[in-house]
C-alpha cells in the first residue's frame, strides 16, 4: 500500500514540475525573448556562485565527517611509503583542484551576459600555453618520481631474511603454507589436488620437502617486524590478496605464481589498542572479482611475537601427517614411530632469533 | 527536397528555387524514411534513441543494486515480483547482483556511451559540419546502425536466459569467464556476451571508417583541416582510436571463445574447479595475456568516449561564450596527444597483476604524461570562460558542469596512475569514483550538452528550458554527493564488487554513507527520467525553431533549413572561408565560416 502511495506522490511531483516548466515556456515566450534569456541568466549565474560556495563547503564537511573512518597509520614498512606519496599527491592536486575549480565557477558568474558585456576576442596566446604545459609537466614529474622511488623499493626483491608463505586463493577462501623447518617449500601439481584427501594444494608426497609442510585455511600468521614475502597462488579464478590496513595487495592467477613482500609493524593486539577497538582484526579481502563468494572471501592475518609465531607454528601438524593419520587403519599405534613425521620438537629457528633450539 | 521533411519545420527561409541534381527528390516510404534510412540524420537519431533506451536500463540496474548496497539488512518483495528467482524472498542473489553490475557497466560504457554518444553525433555533425551532403557511404553508415541494433537484441536477450547474463564484471576476465562450473553467469550468457559484443565491434568498425574516409575526402571547398570545428577533430580521433583498438577487443575474445568451447589454453592453466572437484586439462595458458588484449580496447575505449564530449563541450562554450575556443591549435595538439598516448598506457589496469615491476614503472611515465594534455585542455575551457560574455542555456550549463567534473575526476586519476599508490587503490571504491566522474558524469555531460544545443537542429524544435535547468542542477550536485564520498571509502580499502560489508570489521563503517549514496541514486535516476520524458514530449510538442540560427553560431550546419532533408542544402553546398571560431571579433557578434575575409582580415 505504501508503495502504491509512493509511486503516486512521486508522479504526482513530477506532473506539477512539468506544468511548472510549459507555463514558465509560455511566460518566457510572453516576456520575449531578450528578457527570458537574461533572467534566465541571472538565475543560472547565482546558482553558479551558490553551487561553488555549497560545494566547498561541502568538500570540507565531508572531509570532516570521514577522515576518521579511513585507516589510521599504515601497518607496514611499504604502507608508510605509500601513505606518504598519497599526501604528497593530495597537496600537489588539491591545489590544481581548488584553483580550477573556483575560477570556473567564479568565472561563470562573473561573465554572465549582462546588458553591457563585451567579449573579449582572445584566440591564442602561445606563451600561456606554455606555461601551463610546463608546469603541470614539472609537478607531475615530481609525482612521477616519488611514485618510483617508493614503486621501486617496494616491488624490489625481498630481504634474504624474509619468512616466506605461500598464499593461495580458492572459491571462496583462502590457503596458507608454511615450508616447515626446512625451509623449503615441497612441490606441488594442480592435477593432485583432491579435497576430500586433504590435499588441497595438489602436494606431492613424493618430494621429502613436503612432508613438513604446514597448511592452514582463512588465517595466516606473521612475525611483527619481520619481512615476510608472499608467495601467491589461485586454485581456480583470479583473485587478490588484498590488505588494506598494509596498503598492500597482489593478484593471485592461476598458473602465475605471483609475489609481493612486507614488513607488519604492528601487532594485532597493538592494532586494537591503536584503534581503540578490541574487536580488530587484520583482514585478507579478495579485490579481483572471483564469483558469487566473492565478497565472503574472508581471510585473516595474526600480526604476532617472535615467540607466540613458533608456539603457533608447533601447535599445527603437517599437511602430510593428516594425511598418513587418515590413510591409517584404526587399530595402528600412535604417530610416535611413524618415522616421516618430523620431529616435533626439534625446531630450528632463523638467524634473528633468540630462542635456542630444543630437543624433546 | 521533399516536402515530407519540412513539414514540421514553419520555415522562414524562402526555399531557393533552383534545385540542384544533388537533391534527392524521389518519394520515400515509411520503411526506407525511418526504419532503413540511408540518411546520416535519422541514423544519427536511432543510434540517440537506442542509446537512451539502453541508458535507461543500465541505470535501473544501477539503482536495483544499489538499494542491495543501501539497504543490505532489507527485503524488497516487488523485486521478487520482478526478478522471480533471482530475488527469492525480496533480497538479490550474489547471481543476480554480479549479473547487474556486470551488465550495468558493459551497457553503459559501451552501448550508451560508445554507439549512443559517438553514433549519434558523429552521424548528425559529420556531414553537416564538414559541408557534404551525407557519409562517404551512407549505406555502411546504415549497416553500422543496424550491426548495433543487433548487438543489442544479442544482449537483451542475455538477460532472459535460465542461467543469466554474464556476471564476471564488465572485464570478464578469464578463468572466471571461461568456466561455466566457476560461475552461473559464464554458461551460455557469457557465449551471448561474447557474439553480442563482436556485432557491436563490427558496427564500430563500419562506423569508424565512414567517419574516417568523409571527414579526409568530404570536406567542401575552403574547409581545410584547421578550418574543421574542434567537433570534427575530436570525432576524427575518437575513429581513429576505435578503428586500431576495437579489433583487439575482438581477437581476445575470439580467444576466449575458444578457450570456452574447442579445448584451448589460451588463458588457462593449472585450475582446479572445487564445486566439481575436477582438475582441468588446461595448461600452459595465461590470463594476463586477456587482461592485455582486453585493456589494449580498454584504455582507448575510455578516451573514445570522453573525446568526443570533449568535442562538443569546446564547441557549445564558445558559441556560448561569443568569444573563440581559447588556443584552438593547442586544443587540436592535445587531443592529437591524448590519441598517441591512449595506445601507450593500458597496463596501468593491471599494475598489480603480477606484471614486471619494470613494465609497470614504463607504464607509470606515460600515463602521467597523458594527463598533461588534458590539463591543457582544462586551462583553456577556463581561458574560453574568461571575459566572455556568458549565455546559459542548457548546452552551455552542461559544458560548464563537464569541466568542473572532468577536473574532479580526472586528478583522481592522477592518484591511481601512479603505480605506487594503485597497489592500494586498485578495486577499491576510489577507483569507482574515479571512472564513474569522468565517464559517467563528465561523459554523460558532454552528451546532454550536445543533446541540449543541437535538438533544435536535429528536430526543429527546443527542449523546455526550465525542465533542463532542474535536470542540470540536479544531476551536477546529485553525482558530487554520490561519487565525492566514495573517495574515502576508496581510502579505506573498501573492495569494489562486494554485494555486503556487513561481514567485514575493516569495512563496515560506511553503512550510513552507502545508505546516502543510494538515496541520492534514486533522485539522480529520476531527474533523467524527466530528461528523457522532455526529449520525447518536445520533439512533438517543443517550442518550434523559427530561425535557421537560433544559437547565432559560425558553423556549416546552421546554414542548412530549420529541417535539412535529404542532400542537407537545397542548393549548392556553401564554401568556407574562415575557421569557426569568429565570435565577438571586430565588433561584431559572429561572422559564420561561410562568409569571405574582409580587406582587413588575415587569412585563418
Amino acid at each position: 500500500m505504501s508503495n502504491i502511495f509512493l509511486f503516486a506522490i512521486l508522479l504526482l511531483g513530477f506532473v506539477i514540475t512539468f506544468q511548472i516548466a510549459k507555463a514558465s515556456e509560455y511566460v518566457g515566450i510572453l516576456k520575449g525573448e531578450k528578457k527570458n534569456l537574461e533572467q534566465n541568466n541571472r538565475i543560472n549565474g547565482f546558482l553558479m556562485i551558490v553551487f561553488l560556495v555549497l560545494g566547498l563547503i561541502g568538500v570540507w564537511w565531508c572531509n570532516d565527517l570521514f577522515k576518521g573512518r579511513i585507516l589510521g597509520e599504515a601497518a607496514s614498512d611499504h604502507g608508510q611509503k605509500i601513505d606518504q606519496m598519497l599526501y604528497i599527491t593530495i597537496s600537489i592536486t588539491g591545489v590544481v583542484f581548488f584553483i580550477t575549480q573556483i575560477l570556473l565557477f567564479w568565472f561563470s558568474f562573473k561573465y554572465q551576459h549582462t546588458e553591457n558585456r563585451k567579449a573579449y576576442y582572445f584566440p591564442h596566446n602561445n606563451k600561456l600555453e606554455l606555461i601551463w604545459t610546463v608546469v603541470p609537466a614539472i609537478a607531475l614529474t615530481v609525482l612521477v618520481g616519488f611514485g618510483l622511488m617508493y614503486w621501486f623499493q617496494i616491488t624490489g626483491d625481498a630481504p634474504k631474511n624474509a619468512m616466506e608463505v605461500e598464499v593461495t586463493g580458492k572459491q571462496f577462501n583462502w590457503i596458507f603454507r608454511y615450508p616447515g623447518k626446512d625451509n623449503v617449500f615441497g612441490k606441488k601439481y594442480y592435477r593432485n589436488i583432491s579435497d576430500k584427501d586433504n590435499n588441497m594444494l595438489g602436494l606431492l608426497w613424493d618430494d621429502e620437502h613436503s612432508h613438513d609442510d604446514i597448511v592452514v585455511s582463512n588465517t595466516m600468521y606473521l612475525i611483527v617486524g619481520k619481512p615476510v614475502k608472499l608467495i601467491i597462488n589461485s586454485r581456480d579464478v583470479i583473485h587478490d590478496v588484498g590488505m588494506a590496513a598494509f596498503r598492500m595487495k597482489m593478484d593471485a592467477v592461476p598458473g602465475m605464481p605471483t609475489t609481493i613482500w612486507f614488513t607488519p609493524l604492528f601487532t594485532t593486539v597493538e592494532m586494537k589498542k591503536k584503534t581503540g577497538d578490541p574487536d580488530f582484526e587484520y583482514e585478507i579481502s579478495c579485490d579481483q572479482i572471483c564469483g558469487r563468494g566473492h565478497y565472503s572471501m574472508r581471510g585473516e592475518i595474526q600480526v604476532v611475537t617472535e615467540e607466540e609465531f613458533i608456539l603457533w607454528r608447533a601447535k599445527q601438524q603437517p599437511n602430510y601427517t593428516e594425511v598418513m593419520k587418515a590413510k591409517e587403519p584404526p587399530s595402528t599405534p600412535v604417530a610416535g614411530k611413524d618415522s616421516t613425521v618430523a620431529p616435533a620438537a626439534k625446531l630450528k629457528l632463523n638467524t634473528t632469533s633468540k630462542l635456542v633450539a630444543q630437543t624433546k | 527536397m521533399s516536402n515530407e521533411l519540412t513539414i514540421h519545420g514553419e520555415s522562414v527561409v524562402s526555399h531557393d528555387v533552383h534545385i540542384e541534381h544533388d537533391v534527392h527528390h524521389h518519394h520515400q516510404s515509411f520503411i526506407t524514411k525511418y526504419v532503413f534510412s540511408q540518411d546520416h540524420k535519422m541514423i544519427c537519431k536511432q543510434f540517440l534513441i537506442t542509446g537512451i533506451i539502453w541508458a535507461i536500463i543500465g541505470g535501473l540496474m544501477s539503482v536495483v543494486f544499489r538499494l542491495q548496497l543501501g539497504y543490505p539488512d532489507s527485503t524488497f518483495p516487488w523485486l521478487e515480483d520482478i526478478l522471480g528467482k533471482w530475488a527469492k524472498g525480496g533480497k538479490l542473489t550474489p547471481e543476480a547482483y554480479y549479473a547487474l553490475v556486470t551488465m550495468h557497466g558493459t551497457i553503459l560504457v559501451f552501448f550508451v556511451l560508445t554507439g549512443g554518444l559517438s553514433g549519434t553525433f558523429a552521424n548528425f555533425l559529420i556531414p553537416l559540419q564538414i559541408g557534404a551532403r551525407d557519409m562517404a557511404s551512407p549505406f555502411l553508415n546504415m549497416l553500422s546502425y543496424w550491426f548495433f541494433w543487433m548487438a543489442s537484441v544479442v544482449m537483451i536477450s542475455s538477460l532472459f536466459i535460465e542461467t543469466g547474463p554474464a556476471s564476471g564484471g564488465w572485464t570478464v576476465y578469464p578463468p572466471l569467464s571461461a568456466l561455466g562450473d566457476a560461475n552461473l553467469g559464464s554458461m551460455s550468457g557469457m557465449d551471448f556476451w561474447i557474439v553480442g559484443m563482436a556485432l557491436f565491434v563490427i558496427s564500430a568498425l563500419l562506423g569508424g571508417l565512414n567517419y574516417i574516409t568523409t571527414i579526409l575526402n568530404m570536406r567542401t571547398k575552403g574547409m581545410s583541416m584547421t578550418r574543421l570545428p574542434l567537433t570534427i577533430w575530436a570525432l576524427l580521433f575518437t575513429a581513429i582510436l576505435g578503428v586500431l583498438s576495437f579489433p583487439v577487443l575482438l581477437s581476445g575474445l575470439i580467444l576466449l571463445f575458444f578457450d570456452r568451447h574447442f579445448g584451448t589454453s589460451f588463458y588457462l592453466s593449472d585450475i582446479f574447479i572445487t564445486s566439481t572437484q575436477m582438475a582441468l586439462p588446461n595448461e600452459g595458458g595465461s590470463p594476463v595475456l586477456f587482461q592485455h588484449l582486453f585493456w589494449f580496447l580498454g584504455h582507448p575505449e575510455v578516451y573514445i568516449i570522453i573525446l568526443p564530449a570533449m568535442g562538443l563541450v569546446s564547441e557549445v562554450m564558445a558559441i556560448n561564450s561569443r568569444k573563440p575556443i581559447f588556443g584552438y591549435m593547442a586544443m587540436v595538439g592535445s587531443l592529437f596527444a591524448i590519441t598517441i598516448l591512449a595506445f601507450l598506457v593500458w597496463a596501468h589496469h593491471m599494475f598489480v597483476t603480477g606484471l614486471n615491476p619494470f613494465l609497470g614503472s614504463v607504464f607509470v611515465l606515460l600515463t602521467l604524461l597523458i594527463a598533461v594534455p588534458s590539463a591543457i585542455k582544462v586551462f583553456n575551457w577556463l581561458t574560453t570562460l574568461w571575459r566572455g560574455d556568458l549565455q546559459f542555456t542548457p548546452g552551455m550549463l552542461f559544458a560548464i558542469g563537464f569541466v568542473s567534473i572532468f577536473i574532479s575526476g580526472g586528478l583522481t586519476g592522477i592518484f591511481i596512475g601512479n603505480s605506487t599508490l594503485d597497489i592500494h587503490l586498485h578495486d577499491t571504491y576510489f577507483m569507482i569514483a574515479h571512472f564513474h566522474l569522468v565517464m559517467g558524469v563528465a561523459a554523460f555531460f558532454g552528451m546532454f550538452c550536445g543533446v541540449y544545443h543541437w535538438f533544435p537542429k536535429m528536430f526543429g524544435r527546443y527542449m523546455n528550458n526550465t525542465m533542463a535547468y532542474i535536470h542540470f542542477w540536479v544531476t551536477l550536485a546529485g553525482a558530487y554527493l554520490i561519487f565525492w564520498p566514495m573517495h574515502y571509502e576508496g581510502l579505506a580499502g573498501m573492495p569494489r564488487r562486494y554485494m555486503d560489508y556487513s561481514g567485514w570489521s575493516s569495512f563496515r563503517q560506511f553503512g550510513a554513507l552507502n545508505q546516502f549514496i543510494t538515496d541520492v541514486a534514486m533522485v539522480v535516476f529520476a531527474v533523467q527520467l524527466m530528461f528523457v520524458f522532455n526529449f520525447f514530449y518536445s520533439i512533438f510538442k517543443g517550442r518550434r525553431v523559427t530561425s535557421t540560427n537560433p544559437w547565432r553560431a559560425n558553423t556549416l550546419e546552421w546554414t542548412t533549413p530549420i529541417r535539412p532533408g535529404h542532400g542537407n542544402w537545397p542548393g549548392e553546398i556553401p564554401e568556407v572561408h574562415r575557421w569557426a571560431y569568429d565570435y565577438g571579433k571586430d565588433e561584431r557578434d559572429f561572422i559564420p565560416q561561410t562568409e569571405p575575409l574582409g580587406s582587413n582580415e588575415q587569412h585563418h
